[in-house]
């Protein structure tokens, strides 16, 4: 099994590349710098996501993920740099934006007093998907996350790992061009992280492009690419297998040990 | 717009699933109407009293049966000389003693003034500033109608209030007050906490990051306990009136639209607090300090104004619930209209303008 998940991992990472770089990127980030005060949270970031990609962002706690998630998302006004996200500028054109990504918090932000299908007749009312697509899918979804007899159950009662995949469906309901996920696995236990990624692949394979910050190393050995970010700057930016060879590590964890052996 | 209404349904099923909100929304108005109705009456009936007469003429005399006979006051004692108050105090029965000086009646005739000393127990200052009231009133009452075209001989002052509330009825002024409190409670604290829990539970951001436009996220908030304090507001309007009797004298489109103002105050403070507050006991503690005590002790409510220190009448002036009960006062009890009470829908409007454009701000602000 876990061979087997190894050998899909490696080959949807060159498939996705080879498929993507020949598109436009759909998130281009250029010098994108944000500050609060005086104090500088992403020091000119420059990367681009291409349609389909699972990128993965990396750091420690304060490295400056957060922010820089909240800026691709429209959250938060750049200080400056460029920034578009699904062709739509990052100054002017946030609420575009808004239209076209989805987004997952690191609480899974269900609301847990009301039941999984009140969930997810919210999210779609949100999003102004109507009703008749709204129960096709919902059904549909229901049948994938094997959640059919907890429709009518509130989401507080529901596991961690089932609220973490119904939290991502729900992300990617209304079938955005980007889904970003800003650390989707904490506290849950590797098993469950391995199904949720499982989930993760399948939608990129629908084409969904899928940015997700992590400070998990096993996480990181899924994407497609990972930036790995360091007190406000991007260190380095690669595929994971490219990363292991320039810095001679075995695994990311390897990586990310001598990057910040590096910086000291 | 369905985005909208999709947003309002979500927000009562939150409302209606929680049994402590369904408390908070329609328990503790009826209880604390009751409460303040009939638990922490103000009435005083029988109230014993002594009397210190030194000049015991026929002027005393009578103020004397005035006094007795006004339902209020029951004799316990006559004394005869000073050293007799401080005893009967101490025994705790009497709560007021009244003094006439010597040559009252004298007095009054050649130099058109005498002097009444009226000594309350003051340990119960509640009671003692009603009694000292009621003690007022009928003097002045029998002095006036006695030396009609005359300068008042006696001195003392007068409680406006009394006019309109003969009786002194306890739940007259308990009724509009309760309505402030509960309004407030309901409309600020209620949706402080309930955008603060958003926050909390990381829907907020969720709801951020999606197409909702930040005033359709505050409208959806919002909405539903509007509703509700208007409901509430006519739970009060109609018990005060069916239970206790409180009148509405004036027009109810005036009331309603009274109501529907303060509402609107509460809500975008609540909005205010909830855009400083990152979590429901922030929140809930803000909204407690900052807006129920004042509302209970500055507005008027428990404590008349007048009897307050300066610094605070100054105070009670930044306080909405002053203006509001104030005006609910007029039209419930007086039944005055908006010509009388524009300056106080004046100063409410400008109060709750400014309360909204801060709080848009601030939360727009948050977004960033």
């Amino acid at each position: 099994m876990a061979q087997n998940t190894k050998l899909t991992d490696s080959n949807h990472c060159q498939l996705s590349i080879v498929n993507c770089q020949l598109r436009a990127p759909i998130i281009e980030v250029k010098n994108l710098v944000k500050k609060f005060g005086r104090f500088v949270a992403d020091d000119h970031l420059t990367f681009d996501v291409y349609p389909g990609e699972i990128f993965g962002f990396l750091g420690a706690n304060g490295a400056g993920k957060t922010t820089a998630i909240r800026m691709i998302c429209g959250l938060l006004e750049p200080t400056s740099g460029e920034l578009k996200v699904a062709g739509f500028d990052g100054y002017h054109e946030r609420e575009k934006i808004k239209r076209n990504i989805g987004y997952m918090s690191q609480k899974f932000s269900l609301y847990e007093d009301l039941t999984v299908y009140e969930n997810i007749r919210l999210y779609a009312g949100i999003y102004g998907i109507s009703r008749k697509v709204r129960l096709e899918k919902t059904d549909e979804l229901l049948k994938k996350l094997n959640l059919e007899d907890s429709r009518d159950k509130l989401v507080g009662g529901l596991p961690l790992g089932w609220k973490q995949k119904l939290a991502f469906s729900l992300a990617v309901f209304h079938s955005p061009k980007v889904v970003f996920l800003d650390e989707p696995s904490g506290g849950v236990d590797p098993l469950t992280r391995r199904t949720f990624w499982d989930l993760i692949y399948e939608v990129a394979h629908q084409g969904i492009t899928i940015f997700v910050t992590t400070h998990y190393m096993d996480e990181a050995e899924y994407c497609d690419r990972v930036a790995i970010m360091s007190e406000g700057k991007i260190v380095a930016l690669d595929t994971p297998a490219a990363l292991k060879s320039e810095f001679q590590a075995d695994s990311m964890d390897g990586v990310f040990l001598k990057i910040a052996r590096n910086k000291e | 717009m369905n985005q909208l209404f999709g947003f309002v349904k979500k927000e009562f099923t939150h409302i209606f699933r929680d049994p402590r909100t369904m408390v908070i929304l329609f328990g503790i108005p009826i209880i604390q109407l009751m409460l303040f109705g009939y638990v922490i009456t103000t009435e005083i009936k029988d109230a014993r009293i002594a009397f210190l007469d030194h000049s015991n003429d026929n002027v005393t005399r009578e103020i004397k049966n005035k006094l007795l006979s006004s339902g209020y006051f029951r004799l316990d004692a006559n004394l005869i000389q000073e050293s007799e108050i401080d005893p009967i105090f101490k025994k705790g029965d009497v709560k007021q003693v009244v003094v006439f000086e010597r040559n009252f009646a004298q007095k009054l005739e050649r130099e058109g003034k005498a002097d009444i000393q009226v000594i309350a127990d003051a340990s119960d200052p509640n009671t003692a500033q009603m009694l000292y009231n009621y003690t007022n009133a009928i003097v002045q009452d029998y002095t006036k109608k006695k030396y009609a075209g005359f300068t008042i001989p006696v001195q003392i002052k007068s409680e406006v209030r009394m006019l309109y509330n003969e009786n002194m009825v306890g739940a007259f002024m308990y009724v509009p007050g309760t309505m402030a409190l509960i309004l407030m409670l309901i409309s600020a604290m209620m949706t402080s906490i309930t955008i603060a829990r958003e926050k909390e539970m990381g829907t907020m951001e969720i709801l951020l990051v999606s197409p909702l436009k930040a005033y359709q996220i505050v409208l959806g908030k919002v909405a539903p306990y509007l509703i509700l304090s208007i409901i509430d507001a006519c739970i009060v309007v109609f018990l005060g009136n069916t239970v206790f009797g409180v009148p509405i004298r004036g027009s109810l489109f005036v009331l309603a639209f009274l109501v529907i103002l303060y509402i609107t105050m509460a809500l975008s403070l609540g909005i205010l607090i909830s855009a400083v507050a990152n979590s429901q006991q922030v929140a809930m503690f803000i909204s407690g300090f900052a807006l129920m005590l004042p509302t209970m002790l500055l507005s008027g409510f428990i404590f008349p104004i007048k009897n307050m220190p300066e610094v605070l009448q100054i105070l009670s002036n930044f306080m909405p619930p002053r203006w509001f009960i104030d005006a609910i006062k007029q039209v419930m009890l007086k039944g005055n209209g908006l010509e009388y009470i524009w300056p106080n829908v004046l100063i409410l409007s400008a109060m709750t303008t400014l309360f909204l454009v801060l709080s848009i701000r601030k939360f727009k602000l948050r977004l960033e």
